[in-house]
């Protein structure tokens, strides 16, 4: 079983309330063939907050996020070694189901890739595979109320046949959040979910950030610090395969404690 | 520290340095003059530091312009984003010692008007060499980026407030001796309170130094040495005791 960590926020910084641990990794590394992409990460990830990644392109920050649901699986010559828990259940375990798991944790990636089918379909998919629903209606609720939360419903509640590769860039991003959430993940990955988004479609998304932590604890990965910022309670910062420094956003972006950090946020180099 | 990938953000950032020590310059030069013009009785540079007043209050304007256009731009973070507030804060301080430098010397023709005793203007001739040296400090500390030495400017302003709680004295002394001395000596007054008030700001500048260095704000108050709201409670008449030792409220 898992220890009973919490994270106390110390100083001037504590705003953020007490959360208990909802995933975490301990000396996690990986390899892609013979190259070293991780070199021991240990981080901790509160529940129903934002934790953001940051760090410079090839730090190992999206590397780190795709361990936390095993799509690293997916790449033939990665190897990940380390410890992954979720609700202290170590995830790289044998008796793991995969797909369970990615429906535990859903992920969000930078381009928005709906499927080639109907805005209904793309949301109906993911209870439809994993057998969430009971009946026609049951499906017609999860759909509706994924879409809602996802702050999409009332824009495309008369047009749910359409093609949900018909919607703007912003509109298909949160379709990509409402298929993300159908499946009742606890813990949603999102990979730079508005590097391809246009200002209000991005301010649209980080409202829903904001909305969901209330039900989901939520990873992220940026590049724009101003984004990790407004969005994130925790950040941790990414540099050559390592976490230099981890801690309050607020902390983290007001006044760091290393020299690494310092220079990245401010744009001094990376 | 390291410079930014962005050279035109680092050339503004630096631009609202160099300013910010322009202006220091000219606010310290203003000082000494109207101290210099209030000694030497000298109408024509009292005039002069009017005049530079004008400058110095346009110079604030333009580098809060500078300053908003640069985080509009950029958006800095951390380090960058204090120095930025700093420069905009260290600015208004600035122009604020501009301000009191320019009220004493629009006092120099009231003052000189009448005849006065040497030894006051010397006092306030030593109490604004006091202000200049904590103005000089606290510019190279900005200029050196020197917490510590920010922190003693700060406890070196009990020095200039203890001095004028003692021309306060000293003025209220002639005032009561001979009638005829109370115009010229209020105007002493007030330049004396306004030198006080230049430490003050000088107070301030060090305390945003330290916070754009450190980060954190500078610990616990500053000493206080004006003790003159005491000097001036009145006595009810009826009360007795000691009435009159109400709380020293100093600025």
């Amino acid at each position: 079983m898992m220890e009973n960590v919490s994270f106390a926020t110390a100083g001037a910084h504590a705003r953020a309330p007490e959360m208990p641990v909802k995933m975490f990794g301990r000396k996690v590394e990986v390899f892609y063939g013979q190259k070293q992409a991780l070199h021991g990460v240990d981080l901790e990830i509160p529940e129903r907050q934002v934790t953001a990644l940051i760090g410079p392109s090839g730090c190992g920050k999206s590397t780190f996020l795709r361990c936390l649901n095993r799509m690293n699986d997916t790449v033939a010559i990665a190897r990940v070694v380390g410890d992954i828990r979720l609700d202290g259940e170590d995830i790289y375990d044998k008796s793991i189901d995969v797909v369970e798991l990615r429906a535990r944790v859903g992920m969000v990636f930078q381009k928005p890739n709906p499927f080639p089918k109907s805005i209904f379909e793309n949301v109906a998919y993911g209870p439809r595979i994993h057998g969430l629903f009971k009946n026609k209606a049951h499906l017609q609720e999860i759909v509706e109320t994924s879409l809602k939360r996802a702050g999409l419903f009332e824009e495309v509640k008369d047009r749910l046949d359409e093609p949900g590769t018909g919607l703007s860039g912003g509109q298909q991003q949160r379709l990509c959040i409402a298929r993300a959430i159908a499946v009742s993940p606890e813990v949603i990955l999102m990979d730079e979910p508005c590097s391809a988004l246009d200002p209000i479609a991005t301010a649209t998304v980080e409202e829903l950030i904001d909305e969901l932590k209330q039900n989901y604890t939520i990873v992220i990965v940026t590049h724009s610090m101003q984004q990790a910022a407004r969005v994130s309670q925790r950040t941790a910062m990414f540099h050559l395969g390592r976490i230099v420094e981890v801690g309050p956003t607020e902390k983290m972006f007001s006044n760091p404690d290393d020299k690494r950090t310092q220079d990245y946020i401010t744009g001094r180099f990376g | 520290m390291a410079e930014h990938t962005v050279t035109s953000y680092e050339e503004e950032l630096r631009n609202l340095v160099r300013r910010i020590s322009e202006m220091g310059g000219q606010a310290e030069r203003m000082v000494a003059q109207s101290v210099q013009a209030l000694i030497n009785s000298d109408w024509g540079l009292a005039q002069s530091v009017v005049a530079d007043d004008v400058l110095l209050d346009a110079a604030q304007r333009e580098l809060d312009e500078r300053a908003i256009l640069v985080i509009g731009k950029r958006q800095p973070m951390s380090v960058d984003l204090r120095e930025i507030v700093g420069a905009i804060r260290i600015s208004n301080d600035l122009e604020r010692i501009g301000d009191l430098a320019k009220n004493i010397a629009k006092r120099v023709i009231a003052v000189s008007e009448h005849s006065q005793p040497i030894q006051l203007v010397r006092g306030i001739e030593h109490m604004a060499e006091l202000a200049l040296d904590q103005l000089k400090d606290v510019l190279d500390a900005y200029a050196d980026r020197d917490p510590a030495r920010a922190e003693s400017v700060r406890s070196n302003d009990e020095a200039i407030d203890a001095m004028y709680t003692s021309i306060f004295r000293e003025l209220l002394t002639y005032m009561m001796e001979d009638p005829r001395n109370i115009t010229p000596c209020t105007h002493l007054l007030f330049s004396a309170k306004n030198i006080e008030r230049i430490g003050d700001h000088a107070t301030n500048i060090a305390e945003t130094i330290y916070y754009i260095r450190t980060g954190e704000q500078m610990p616990a108050e500053r000493p206080k040495g004006d003790r003159t709201p005491s000097l001036t409670a009145p006595r009810p008449p009826a009360l007795g005791g000691d009435g009159a030792a109400s709380p020293a409220a100093g600025e």
